[in-house]
This record gives structure tokens, C-alpha cells and sequence, in this order.
């Protein structure tokens, strides 16, 4: 008895189900067969319909439509579909066909169905359980502002718990309404204000629009107030956002001339070979990613920590040999050693090409240091925020290193009287060398950093120099800070200049302000005082 | 005049000035009057190559001035070369005319092609060639007198200056790069056709070009050397060597300077324009600072101090470059590199230097 009762109920449960199946399949054939058609207007009252109704493969079939990847059957006017990977899938049934379709017509569309379908995928993902693809699909609506999504804004809002994806909600909805004429004009002016906090040019554009022919007076009022306060809110946004990237540059510009600041404030050598220090450093770098990426895939986000050392060591030894065989010979005589490091570099720079050829190398950015970071509006980037943390951090091992150790003490004493730290017992040779390896080194750790920026090529090294001269010379020679303020204030004003004059005009400006300021100030900021000044 | 020209002209002098004008006379007619089937033919395109060398070899006697006698290190040197090769240009690029490929009878080429509808103020009058070879001499001379100006007047000496005359020929390079400045941006000007009526492309205008480039570099060597053989030329290496104590002594060191920084830049400035003709183009590559550089390395290699190795040190550097880049073309930045190093460490009087203090010793070896 039971046992028969329990065949019953089973198949009882098997044949509802397939009943509430076919009932569905049926349904959904009946909408997806508006898109059956050649017809544009018929295609875009489909994908309306498509969205509102509950068929799970409706939003498989929207963006399908969208990427140009469906198509209808011209005998029974079936739709199907490619998924990504190519296959065909049936989007009645949301499955692989049975058998190959034949007989297949693509659907296509034209602005206006792509626009519907746009609003209709937006709505579709109003739903979607994750909060990112909700705020997504929000921006959707906010730039399409389609007026039919305003009742599906409105029961979400109505639902959402997160405070964030809810802003995103209302700033879309109020994108819809301030646009739409028979809306209520307390609502409107609503709108303006919540556009007004939304602040950004998105924003701007959109109360922009807002006019005469289709807006009351108090909603242009309200328009217009908040159109003001976002364009005060953009000027310093710029500002702020000019600040910082002077703030990046400088640091890129102190990356790459601190290692010059020691050699040349302790040596007072002219060490054009300087450059391709930096570029060893970034190829070094990119020697590590090759070895990594052949050999321990999962250690790529350990790159650039291996390769800091690596740089160091590398530069501070290619460094240490060019002093121990050609700059010792020329202390005293800073216009030869220009020269002489000249042709250093020039072979450096062939070497490099000739092993790694002339073309850009690609390095790659650790996951830690893609993407965007923004503050309301404020666009930091986190390679950025790591750069300038990094060059901080370089500065202020060095002042520590100059400060703190006995290498350091030396050092200081060369700087500020050569001939009478000889005379106290310190080996001045000895400190030569290792000042020079210790300066070569910092700009190997400076490649590091610029090969996240710049391309890695034989002529890296060539673009820094010039500029990290004059960041040396304006800071002032022997003199760390000197070299930091240097490189943030040259950071800083390129990047003002920028916008009013052009990016070169800008730098040319730079370049003759420098030029004027050298001659002002011979000695830079911050001049060094006593015997060490005429040598 | 011509008897302060020849002023303490020795024996050397003397030679080389015989040396360039045989150059300038030979050449022409081996390339003219002989047959091409003859072996001692020289074809057109060596004369404008040796033509080249010889407006560098004036480029390195205008460097060497200021370098080898008064201590000066340029490293822009390469931007007044490169500002009368400008001008020259100039002058070239109105005389295409309607020859252009839009047609204009006034504007250039690429004036059109940037949609511009009159001539910028810059380029009045450098149809007529006399005041295209005025610019060619003041706009460098000019640019000198500013820049040192400022900075001999507040003392910028040794690395200092050489870093910002760097920046100086960096700057005009990238200003030059503009096409809103108007001197043809990124391509610069070429495609000339003529030159005072005579077709550029000619090799009776090659020759004429190549003879006109030896005088020119003959002229300028009689005047270098009349500046430095004179009581001027004294105090320019007085400051060279002693630059605060000429000064103590009551010299107004920063006129010298300023002098000599400026009859430099103008002969750097004809050589420019000595060189655009046979080339056939200019463009903002020349104001690189790599150029300036190399151009102090033919001075070392030749022998700063010495103006004649200045020129035959550019003559020999340049000819070993075409040779290099021919054959070897990996090889020329390591043989340039190693030259800069070899010439500073082994070699610091340069070929010309080392071999006059081997002969004046009696060939008991440099004195250093």
C-alpha cells in the first residue's frame, strides 16, 4: 500500500513538474520568438519583454544579443545562441542542442535595440547578488536613463541593505528623474541635489542638460545650484589630483637622482653613466619576472621584493668596477670623468642591447600593484601610492645609512674636507669606491621601481639623466635634502605647468626657469658652506 | 689686419692650411674633370660626405676654442650648430617655391599640411640669402651671448656649466619638436631643391659646397688662431688654468668668456649651415645631447688646446663612424664608448697634443 502510494506520488510529482517545465518552455518560446524577427521595433519590444519575464536564460540571451552571437532558426524560429565558447546553445530550453541547428539567420540590431538592450541587461543585474555587478548595473542605468527602469530602481532601492550600492541606486534613479518632464518637480529638484553629491563630470554633463524645454523654474534653480558646486568641487578635485601626480613624478625624479646626490655630492664626480645604473636595475628586474615565470609561477607577486636586492647588488658592482678601473684615475679632473663615463654608458647601452635587443621589454605589475584606488572621485593608483612609499622609504635609508653608520660618518667627513679626513686616518680611496658602489646600487633599486612606469629599454637610463642632473644641481650638492625637495618641488611644478603650457612647453619652462635659477644660485638650495665649496 | 691674422703662424699652421686647401681643390676636380671610369674618380656622394666632415672638423675648432683655451666645457654646442643649420634650412626651404608637393608659392610644405595660412614672422625674409647667412651667424651668437651672459656673470663654471648647457640644447630640442614652433616639428625641413639658382642635387654644386666647407674651416682656424696667439688668447688660458687668480689680477674674466663663447658659437653656427646643404636635411635630432657630447670626444681625440687636432680628431672620429656603422654596425657605440674612455685615461693630450710634446722632447716620450 505505501509502496504503491509512494509510485503514485512520484509520479505524480514527475508529471507536474514536466507539466510546470513544458508550461515554461512554452511561455518562454513565445517571448523569445519577438526576437525572431527583422523587424527592429519588434526586436526592441522583445528584449523589454525579455527582461521583465523570469526566464533564466534571458540574460544568457541579452548579452548574447549584444555580442553579435545570437541567431533564429527561419524554419521553426528557435532561438540559439553561441555561448563563449562557441557552442550552441538552445534559449528555450537553456541547454545544448540535441543536434547540430541548421538553417540559422543572425538577429541584429540596430542603436536603438542595442540602447533597450543596455537598459534591459542594466535592470536585469539591478538583481544580481553580488554588489559590485549591482553597482555596475546601476551606472548602467545612470548613463542610459532609461525611463523604464524606474519602477524595477524603485523596488530595489526599497530592498537594498548596503549603503553604498543603495547610493548608486538613487543616483541612477535621480539621473532617470531629472531627465523625465512629467516627474514631480519636488522629486526633480531631489534629483538635482542628489546629482549635486554625486559630483563628478558624469553628473555635470547631465544638469547641464537640464533646460528650458523640458524643466520647470525651480528645477533649473536647483540644477543649476548644484552644477556650481560640482564644478568648485572638480576645480579642486584637479587641483588635488595635479598634486599628486607632481607628488609621484617628484618621487620618480628622487628615485632616480639620489643615488647621483651621493656620487656627486661626495665625490663631486659627474657620473653620466648614472642612467644606466637605473637601467641595469630595471633589467635586472626583468630577468628575475623571465626566471620566475619559467621556473615558480605562484612567487610572480614576490618579484619585485627578490629583485630589489638583486638590482642593488648588480648595479653596485657594475659601479664598483667602473670606479676601481677608469674614475680613480681621473679624481681631480671632473670634466674628464664626465667623458670617460660618457663612453661608460654608451657600451653599457650596447651590451644591454645587444643581449636583450633594442625593443621595450615587457615587466609586469604584482597583483598588489594594479588598480585603482579611488577616493570619492580621487584617483590614486596603488603603483603610484607604492613608488612614492618606496622612494620615501630608499631616502630615508640613505639619510639613515649616511647618519647612523661608520660608512656614513666617513663619508660626511670626505664631503665636507676631503684632504683633512685623509689626514685623520681615513681612507679615502676606500670610501671613494664604496660611496660610488653605494650611489650605483640606489639606482639599480631606482630601475626597479622604473621599470613599473616606464619601458624597459636600452635608452631608460638616457631620459632620467638630464633631469636627474638638475634635480642634484637645484637641491644642491652633498646635501640629501636638498635632493628631496629638489625632485618634489621639479615634481610638483611640472605638473602645474602641465595643464596651463603642454606637457614639452611645460618642461621647456622648467628647464629655462632652472637654467635662470642656477645662475641665481650657483650652488643650489641648499649651497654647502666652508672649504668644501671651492674645490 | 691680415698681418694680426698671421700673427706667431708657425710652420704647423702653415701646413695645415696648405693641407685644407689642396683638399679643397683636388677633390673637386677628381670628382669633376676625371671620367667615372677612372680609378682616381671620386664619386659625388664621397665629396658630400667628406664636405660633412669638414663642418664638424669647424664645429670641433669651435668647441676646442672654448674648451682648449679657456676651460669652457660645452655640452650644448650641438644647439648653434644645429640653429645655423636652421636658418640655412630656412633659406632652402623658400627657395623650393611652387616646386613643393601642395604647390604654395610661399608657405612650405609642411606649413600647409598643418592647415596654416601665412608665413610666421619668423620666416620673413629668409628668401634672400644674404640675410638667411645673417641669421645663420646672429641667431647662435645671440642665443651665447644671453646664455653666457648670465652665466659667466654669476660664475657657473666646470661641471655646472656643462650640465646646463646640456639642459639648454635639451630644452631647444624638445621646443624644436613642436610643430606649433614652426620649423617643420619631428621631420624637420629637407627636400630642398636649390640653392642660390643652382640645383642642390648637381655635383658642379657638391663640389662648389665641399670647396666652400674647406675655405670656410681654413678661414676659421686663422681666426682661432689669431684669438689665442694674441695677449687675449693669453688671458683665455690664463683663466683656464687660474680662473680666480686672472681674476685677482684685475681681468674682467667673465668678458673674456663671453667673447669667446660667442665668436665660438657662431663659427658652430656656419658649420651648421656648411652642413645642411650637403645633407640635405635638418631636423630636431641634431640639438640631441648625445650630439654635443660627441663632438667634445673628436676635440679629446684629436688633442684639446690644439685646434688643429679638434679637426682632424672630428675628421678621423666621423670617418671611423661611417666606417663602423658600415660594417659593424654593433660595434660603433662600443668603439665610441671605449674611445671616450681610452682618450681620458690613456690619451689626455689627444693624438695632436701627444705627438707635438713627443716631438718638441726630442722623442723621449710625453711629458705630462
Amino acid at each position: 500500500m505505501l509502496r504503491t502510494l509512494r509510485i503514485i506520488l512520484g509520479l505524480a510529482i514527475a508529471l507536474i513538474s514536466s507539466a510546470v517545465q513544458l508550461v515554461w518552455a512554452d511561455d518562454a518560446s513565445i517571448v523569445l520568438t519577438r526576437l525572431a524577427t527583422e523587424n527592429y521595433s519588434e526586436i526592441e519590444a522583445g528584449v523589454t519583454a525579455l527582461a521583465a519575464s523570469a526566464i533564466p536564460s534571458a540574460e544568457a540571451v541579452l548579452n548574447a544579443l549584444a555580442d553579435s552571437r545570437l541567431s533564429y532558426r527561419l524554419s521553426d524560429k528557435a532561438i540559439f545562441f553561441k555561448d563563449t565558447s562557441g557552442k550552441w546553445i538552445d534559449a528555450a530550453t537553456n541547454a545544448a542542442p540535441s543536434e547540430q541547428p541548421t538553417g540559422l539567420k543572425p538577429v541584429k540590431v540596430n542603436n536603438r535595440v542595442r540602447r533597450a538592450l543596455d537598459a534591459a541587461i542594466g535592470s536585469m543585474t539591478l538583481l544580481s547578488a553580488d554588489p559590485k555587478k549591482r553597482i555596475a548595473a546601476a551606472d548602467a542605468v545612470f548613463k542610459s536613463r532609461d525611463v523604464n527602469t524606474l519602477s524595477a530602481l524603485d523596488s530595489v532601492i526599497a530592498k537594498e541593505t548596503d549603503a553604498i550600492v543603495k547610493q548608486h541606486f538613487e543616483e541612477a534613479r535621480a539621473a532617470v528623474l531629472i531627465l523625465k518632464p512629467d516627474a514631480p518637480e519636488a522629486e526633480r529638484v531631489a534629483a538635482a541635489d542628489r546629482l549635486g553629491q554625486r559630483g563628478d563630470q558624469d553628473a555635470l554633463a547631465l544638469l547641464s542638460s537640464v533646460t528650458n524645454a523640458n524643466a520647470t523654474a525651480n528645477v533649473i534653480a536647483a540644477g543649476s545650484l548644484a552644477a556650481k558646486s560640482i564644478s568648485r568641487r572638480l576645480a579642486l578635485l584637479s587641483a588635488a589630483q595635479n598634486a599628486w601626480y607632481g607628488l609621484s613624478l617628484g618621487s620618480v625624479l628622487l628615485l632616480a637622482a639620489i643615488g647621483l646626490a651621493i656620487t656627486f655630492g661626495v665625490m663631486g664626480i659627474i657620473n653620466m653613466a648614472h642612467g644606466e645604473m637605473v637601467m641595469l636595475g630595471a633589467y635586472t628586474t626583468f630577468v628575475v619576472q623571465e626566471i620566475i615565470r619559467a621556473k615558480a609561477p605562484s612567487l610572480f607577486d614576490w618579484s619585485l621584493p627578490i629583485a630589489i636586492p638583486l638590482a642593488f647588488f648588480v648595479s653596485a658592482l657594475v659601479g664598483l668596477v667602473i670606479e676601481r678601473m677608469i674614475i680613480r684615475y681621473l679624481y681631480g679632473r671632473p670634466l674628464e670623468t664626465l667623458l670617460a663615463t660618457w663612453g661608460v654608458s654608451l657600451m653599457l647601452q650596447q651590451a644591454v642591447r645587444s643581449a636583450f635587443g633594442a625593443n621595450n621589454r615587457e615587466v609586469g605589475a604584482p597583483s598588489y600593484m594594479a588598480g585603482v584606488w579611488d577616493l570619492n572621485g580621487f584617483q590614486i593608483t596603488y603603483g603610484r601610492l607604492w613608488i612614492i612609499l618606496f622612494s620615501l622609504t630608499v631616502f630615508l635609508a640613505l639619510l639613515g645609512v649616511m647618519r647612523g653608520t661608520s660608512l656614513g660618518l666617513r663619508m660626511r667627513a670626505v664631503i665636507q674636507n676631503r684632504r683633512m679626513a685623509a689626514a685623520m686616518g681615513i681612507r679615502t680611496p676606500v670610501v671613494d669606491a664604496l660611496t660610488f658602489a653605494l650611489g650605483s646600487g640606489v639606482a639599480g633599486i631606482a630601475g626597479v621601481a622604473l621599470s613599473q612606469i616606464d619601458n624597459v629599454s636600452p635608452n631608460l637610463g638616457q631620459s632620467y639623466i638630464i633631469d636627474s642632473f638638475l634635480v642634484v644641481v637645484f637641491g644642491g650638492v652633498g646635501n640629501l635634502w636638498g635632493t628631496l625637495l629638489g625632485a618634489l618641488s621639479l615634481g610638483l611644478a611640472n605638473k602645474f605647468l602641465e595643464p596651463i603650457a603642454g606637457a614639452v612647453l611645460g618642461k621647456i619652462i622648467l628647464l629655462a626657469v632652472i637654467i635662470l635659477f642656477i645662475q641665481r644660485r650657483p650652488r643650489g638650495l641648499f649651497a654647502l658652506k666652508g672649504r668644501a665649496v671651492e674645490q | 689686419m691680415i698681418k694680426f691674422l698671421f700673427h706667431r703662424f708657425d710652420k704647423t699652421a702653415a701646413y695645415f692650411i696648405a693641407a685644407l686647401a689642396v683638399l679643397g681643390v683636388l677633390i673637386p676636380i677628381l670628382n669633376l674633370a676625371l671620367p667615372e671610369a677612372s680609378t682616381f674618380h671620386i664619386p659625388t656622394y664621397l665629396v658630400s660626405l667628406w664636405g660633412k666632415y669638414l663642418a664638424y672638423a669647424l664645429l670641433a675648432l669651435a668647441l676646442d676654442l672654448v674648451w682648449g683655451y679657456c676651460g669652457i666645457l660645452s655640452l650644448g654646442h650641438g644647439a648653434f650648430f644645429a640653429l645655423g643649420g636652421y636658418a640655412m634650412g630656412m633659406y632652402l626651404m623658400r627657395q623650393i617655391g611652387s616646386r613643393g608637393v601642395y604647390a604654395d608659392p610661399i608657405l612650405p610644405d609642411f606649413m600647409v599640411f598643418l592647415n596654416w595660412k601665412e608665413l610666421p614672422i619668423t620666416w620673413y625674409f629668409f628668401d634672400h640669402f644674404v640675410y638667411a647667412i645673417a641669421m645663420v651667424i646672429l641667431v647662435p651668437s645671440l642665443l651665447a651671448l644671453i646664455f653666457g651672459w648670465f652665466a659667466f656673470r654669476s660664475r657657473v663654471t666646470g661641471v655646472y656649466l656643462s650640465i646646463i648647457t646640456q639642459s639648454l640644447t635639451y630644452a631647444l630640442l624638445l621646443a624644436f619638436f613642436r610643430n606649433d614652433m614652426g620649423f617643420g616639428g619631428n621631420n624637420g625641413l629637407t627636400d630642398f631643391k636649390d640653392i642660390l639658382g643652382f640645383s642642390i642635387q648637381a655635383p658642379t654644386t657638391r663640389a662648389i659646397l665641399f670647396s666652400i666647407t674647406a675655405l670656410m674651416l681654413a678661414l676659421g682656424f686663422i681666426v682661432a688662431r689669431a684669438m689665442v696667439a694674441s695677449r687675449f688668447g693669453q688671458v683665455l688660458a690664463s683663466i683656464r688654468d687660474a680662473e680666480s687668480r686672472t681674476r685677482f689680477l684685475g681681468y674682467r674674466v667673465e668678458n673674456y668668456k663671453l667673447m669667446v663663447f660667442v665668436v665660438s658659437a657662431a663659427m658652430a653656427g656656419i658649420a651648421g649651415a656648411l652642413y645642411v646643404p650637403q645633407v640635405g636635411i635638418i631636423n630636431p635630432s641634431e640639438f640631441a645631447p648625445a650630439n654635443s657630447i660627441e663632438a667634445v670626444i673628436w676635440v679629446a681625440v684629436g688633442g684639446r688646446g690644439t685646434l688643429i687636432g679638434a679637426a682632424i680628431g672630428a675628421v678621423l672620429v666621423n670617418f671611423a663612424k661611417t666606417w663602423l656603422t658600415g660594417t659593424f654596425p654593433d660595434f660603433w657605440l662600443y668603439g665610441l664608448g671605449a674611445l671616450f674612455i681610452g682618450v681620458t685615461l690613456f690619451l689626455p693630450k689627444g693624438i695632436i697634443g701627444t705627438l707635438t710634446a713627443r716631438f718638441n722632447s726630442g722623442g723621449k716620450g710625453d711629458t705630462a
